[in-house]
């Protein structure tokens, strides 16, 4: 993909960026302040994944979404590549390990697709009223109520996963996996997970989904390439994947390890500091406004 | 004219309705068809949107560009008011009333383009101070009462003493007379407080709408993203206020049939290829800083709008506005000063819609008709005012007129 190599230069170009150099330090020194370890997170294995479509039908009904276009056992659907949307938190596409390969021989892989629930989610930064949270225990969820439908959330997600209600002309909302927090919260699991018939989906606390995936791959390196995709991915994200080839074939884009809330949030925080930089450049100017005004009457004053 | 520094403003002594005006109405009913429809059948009944392209032309134009073509505002109040250059004191007056009209349309534009309309003032009570937006939200709301404020000594001069309130209302007439006298006692006294409070705002959001998009690093071509977007953003803006100024000076002139203030708009034409060579010289380095300059001959839609942009919308009029005998030509004025304010224009729907590319799109957003009939019907809205306050109010320099022959 060419946005790679563009994503590469624009990241080292911001790492090279004198101005920011010195506010990048203090970004890496807060991520490494706070330990992502004890969230809950899901580790997905799509080497397993047979593609059943069961995780989007329980997402469906545990969430209450309205019904799908087609059936749950359509499969038919793999033919295009979907995206989750106002009525699906999650969807399954279908690739190949060997795109090339003579139909007979293609061997499939599928991924399922969903919010990432990120460490540090650009989501919850861009929102305006604070109506997408990271809830302590990991899941980023969304608050209705507040939202003012700006859609800041949806330009701001590295995944591009939140999706709108386009077609609700007054009560729309933003749709997307929310972690079945209300079901987390109540000692059960997530209805993907719950419902997989051949646990590709293992739920557990970040720390130890990342030391399962480690001891996957180095038990069967032949199985797995050796990146667990969301361990670094844009600081880290709650849900993260395995893969036997690497996953930008799999429709995952190459993401830097910085999370973009940490761009944003230096430069307004350093700006913004205590309000310290807008006074002094209200009182510079009225500094400035005092004196010409001043010159200006003792010109006038001299012509007289 | 020349010597007096106080040139005297008054409302315009010219018909209200010509056929340009009734065009300017057409486009407002059907834009507000349209607003009608989308309050009906949803955004996406009217509009090109995606979830991956969750921002069009509103926010491209209407607000982006809307906000950085009423920079005239601040940056003539700066040069007038905070340097105390009254020769300049003129456009100060004109320029405010387009600020003040543009951020009221911005407002309007941001009402119909996000989801749920009632629930716009939830940023007052629901602080989220990481959000970039947040700022930027609050920014424009503050400026605009400070520009309604400033605007306030317009209404005084023009109804002290003349206030006459139809019907049932005439009771208050003199209570109105009273509370516009106490208002213009006061503003004369504490103007300076929201005139700094207008410059200090206007830089704020200004860069706030460039950093707006510095939180998707992985969706904005690199030709322009870059961590300075906020900064560019407010050079791009204060470079644009004087030729928005003059733009607006000509158009003015030929609906109206007034005469030119040349002087003061070649005057204020000395300032423009300073500030725009700063501009042009940040964006310059930081294009070759980052290395993105690689991009530049690409090929695509976005490397060729990127072109456009720098060339006819920065280095040509800069080169133009560098000579004296442009800047004392009409014709030469015009066509550079457009230039300027195209340019940057196209600057904000480069960054807010052809450089946007984000992951999963099918295909590239282009706006719907729909879209298009509702800003154009904000345009033409703000059209319709200024021409009706420019009537009604002491905004514009009296002028001799223009004989018809």
């Amino acid at each position: 993909m060419k946005i790679n190599r563009r994503n590469f230069l624009k990241i080292t170009g911001i790492a090279g960026g004198s101005l920011l150099a010195g506010r990048e330090k203090t970004a890496e020194a807060k991520e490494t302040k706070e330990d992502f370890g004890d969230k809950w997170g899901c580790l997905i294995d799509t080497t397993v994944c047979l593609g059943c479509r069961k995780c989007e039908e329980a997402c469906n009904k545990v969430n209450h979404l309205p019904p799908p276009d087609t059936s749950f056992e359509d499969y038919t659907v793999f033919e295009k590549q979907r995206r989750p949307d106002a009525k699906s938190y999650t969807v399954v596409n279908r690739y190949f390990k060997e795109p090339d390969a003579p139909d007979k021989k293609k061997e499939p892989i599928f991924v399922k697709v969903q919010c990432m629930h990120c460490n540090d989610p650009a989501c919850v930064s861009a929102c305006i009223v604070g109506a997408l949270q990271k809830l302590p225990e990991g899941p980023v969820a969304y608050n209705a109520s507040k939202c003012i439908g700006c859609r800041y959330c949806m330009v701001a997600c590295p995944f591009v996963i939140p999706a709108y209600e386009y077609h609700n002309p007054l009560t729309p909302k933003v749709r997307k996996c929310i972690f079945c927090h209300e079901i987390l919260e109540k000692g059960g699991l997530p209805g993907c997970a719950q419902v997989c018939p051949v646990e590709a989906i293992t739920f557990g606390k970040r720390r130890d989904l990342v030391h399962l995936a480690h001891f996957k791959i180095r038990e069967n390196p032949d199985r797995y390439i050796n990146h667990v995709y969301g361990e670094e991915e844009v600081g880290g994200t709650s849900w993260m994947y395995l893969a036997s080839v690497p996953f930008e074939k799999l429709g995952f884009q190459k993401l830097g390890k910085l999370p973009p809330p940490r761009l944003t949030e230096t430069i307004q925080h350093t700006v913004f500091k205590g309000f310290v930089s807008p006074l002094a450049f209200y009182a510079l100017l009225g500094g400035v406004m005092w004196i010409t005004r001043r010159k200006k009457k003792n010109d006038a004053g001299k012509e007289e | 004219m020349k010597g007096s520094n106080h040139h005297k403003a008054a409302p315009v002594d010219y018909p209200f309705f010509t056929p340009g005006v009734w065009v300017m109405l057409g486009f407002m009913l059907v834009g507000l068809a349209f607003v009608i429809a989308r309050y009906i059948l949803g955004l996406g009944g009217v509009t090109n949107l995606t979830n991956q392209y969750p921002w069009g032309l509103w926010i491209g134009v209407d607000v982006a560009t809307g906000v950085a073509l009423a920079a005239g505002g601040f940056t003539t109040a700066f040069l007038a008011h905070i340097l105390h250059n009254d020769y300049y004191e003129v456009v100060t007056r004109p320029a405010l009333l387009t600020a003040m009209l543009g951020y009221t349309f911005v407002s309007l534009g941001l009402f119909v383009d996000i989801g749920r309309s009632y629930n716009i003032w939830h940023p007052m009570i629901y602080h989220q101070p990481n959000s970039v937006l947040f700022e930027v939200a609050m920014c424009v709301m503050t400026y605009l009462t400070v520009l309604y404020i400033e605007f306030i000594p317009m209404v005084c001069e023009r109804f002290i003493g003349k206030v006459n309130l139809p019907g049932p209302l005439a009771s208050l007439n003199g209570f109105v007379d009273k509370l516009l006298r106490f208002a213009d006692k006061f503003l004369d006294k504490f103007m300076f407080i929201f005139i700094i409070a207008g410059v200090v705002l206007s830089c704020m959001h200004q860069s706030g709408l460039g950093s707006l998009l510095v939180i998707a690093p992985y969706k904005v071509h690199p030709l322009w993203y870059t961590p300075l977007l906020p900064f560019l953003f407010l050079l791009s803006a204060i470079a644009v206020g004087f030729p928005m100024v003059v733009f607006e000076s000509f158009l003015a002139s030929k609906s109206l049939h007034r005469e030119l203030e040349m002087d003061v708009l070649s005057s204020l034409a000395k300032f423009t290829p300073i500030l725009l060579g700063i501009y042009m010289a940040f964006k310059i380095g930081d294009l070759i800083h980052r290395g993105a300059y690689v991009y530049l001959l690409e090929g695509s839609v976005q490397s060729n709008s990127f072109l456009v942009e720098m060339i006819f919308g920065v280095i040509v009029p800069f080169a133009m506005l560098l000579s004296k005998k442009v800047r004392q030509s009409p014709m030469g004025l015009f066509v550079a000063m457009l230039l300027v304010v195209l340019g940057v224009a196209l600057n904000r729907v480069n960054v807010f819609l052809v450089g946007f590319l984000p992951a999963y799109a099918s295909h590239h957003y282009f706006p719907s008709i729909g879209e298009m009939a509702i800003t154009a019907g904000l345009i033409a809205g703000l059209m319709f005012l200024y021409r009706a306050c420019v009537t009604i109010f002491p905004v514009l320099p009296v002028v001799e007129k223009v004989d018809e022959k």
